[in-house]
């Protein structure tokens, strides 16, 4: 009993601190569509500050400074590609979370897929040459070696 | 062949960790600019210095220039900025400066402190020119050549080395 209202205790406190954080998520722009608009492409992009974070996500100033741009952009008519393509005028590929397939993409792309069908090619030859092999080219198993028990008629027992 | 066979796995093995050590050498921080061979973005900013004036990229062109970006706020700006100084003394390119989301009184008191390389520094305040020229990490360097097209950049603080085996032989070529 007195552990739950610990526990009761310790998640009230818990969830304090959760709305003390979310005070800072204040949408900046008046027009909720065009920020949520803002969100969506800045959840794309690559801070290239905090390199494992998004524009949308990240603190850092220069993040604060873009999200400002891609306002400012949709703001002025920009379509989201226009406002993409800007962004890799400057940045490179690099800030996309879902870089183009292309050239110097190819192995990006396409090598975890050449990987594992790389592997499974291998599965199967090695598994394809076992069963070609005669019984005695295998070490016996353990319940080989014991002499089968005669097999019981299931109808008479 | 047949006796070698059992190599195969090795080799491909060797093959794997050779690209993994490669890749784990690498700085993830730098990351390739789009804008290596493309004109520079065109920009039109106050004199740090004097608000009155301007400089804008137009009254640039026909000379080998750099662009060094800085603020008094960064820190690994303070450990460049010695050598960039000595650079400067040699004469072989004019310096402009960027003087990136800074103040104008800090910016104008870090140089009058530690000495000015350049023949003048723009004044970013907002940071929209450093956008422009994709600037992540300050300080940056960019070598723009006498067409207006930018030939080098270089992340964080120059370096010696940087300076010998990139820059030097760059402008040797650019000037020949």
């Amino acid at each position: 009993m007195r552990r739950r209202s610990r526990l009761l205790v310790l998640l009230a406190a818990l969830s304090l601190v959760a709305s003390v954080f979310a005070k800072e998520a204040v949408p900046e722009a008046s027009d909720p569509a065009l920020e949520a608009r803002m969100v969506r492409i800045t959840s794309e992009l690559r801070c290239l500050v905090c390199q494992n974070q998004t524009i949308a996500d990240s603190h850092a100033d220069l993040a604060v400074d873009l999200r400002r741009q891609v306002r400012e952009q949709l703001t002025a008519g920009r379509s989201d590609a226009e406002i993409i393509d800007y962004m890799t005028a400057r940045y490179g590929d690099f800030v996309l979370y879902r870089p183009p397939f292309k050239g110097t993409t190819l192995l990006l792309w396409l090598g975890p897929a050449a990987m594992l069908g790389g592997g499974l090619l291998v599965l199967a030859v090695v598994l394809r040459r076992r069963s070609r092999l005669s019984p005695d080219a295998f070490e016996a198993d353990d319940d080989d070696l014991v002499s089968p028990s005669p097999a019981r008629d299931v109808g008479h027992a | 062949m047949k006796r070698l066979g059992f190599l195969i796995p090795l080799g491909a093995f060797l093959a794997l960790a050779i690209v993994l050590a490669v890749g784990l050498n690498r700085d993830p921080r730098e990351v390739p600019s789009p804008l290596i061979g493309k004109p520079a973005p065109s920009f039109s900013l106050t004199r740090l210095d004097d608000p009155q004036k301007s400089i804008a990229l137009a009254d640039l062109r026909g000379q080998v220039w750099m662009l060094n970006v800085w603020a008094s706020w960064c820190v690994a700006c303070r450990d460049e900025h010695p050598l960039l100084v000595a650079f400067s003394k040699k004469g072989l390119l004019p310096i402009y400066g960027l003087n990136y989301k800074d103040q104008r009184d800090d910016g104008s008191a870090w140089l009058m402190r530690m000495g000015n390389p350049y023949q003048a520094s723009l004044f970013d305040n907002e940071g929209r020119v450093g956008i422009d020229f994709g600037v992540y990490g300050v300080p940056e360097t960019f070598i723009i050549d006498k067409t207006g097209t930018i030939r080098m950049k270089h992340i964080g603080p120059l370096t010696p080395e940087v300076i010998a085996t990139e820059i030097e032989p760059l402008l040797k070529k650019l000037n020949a």
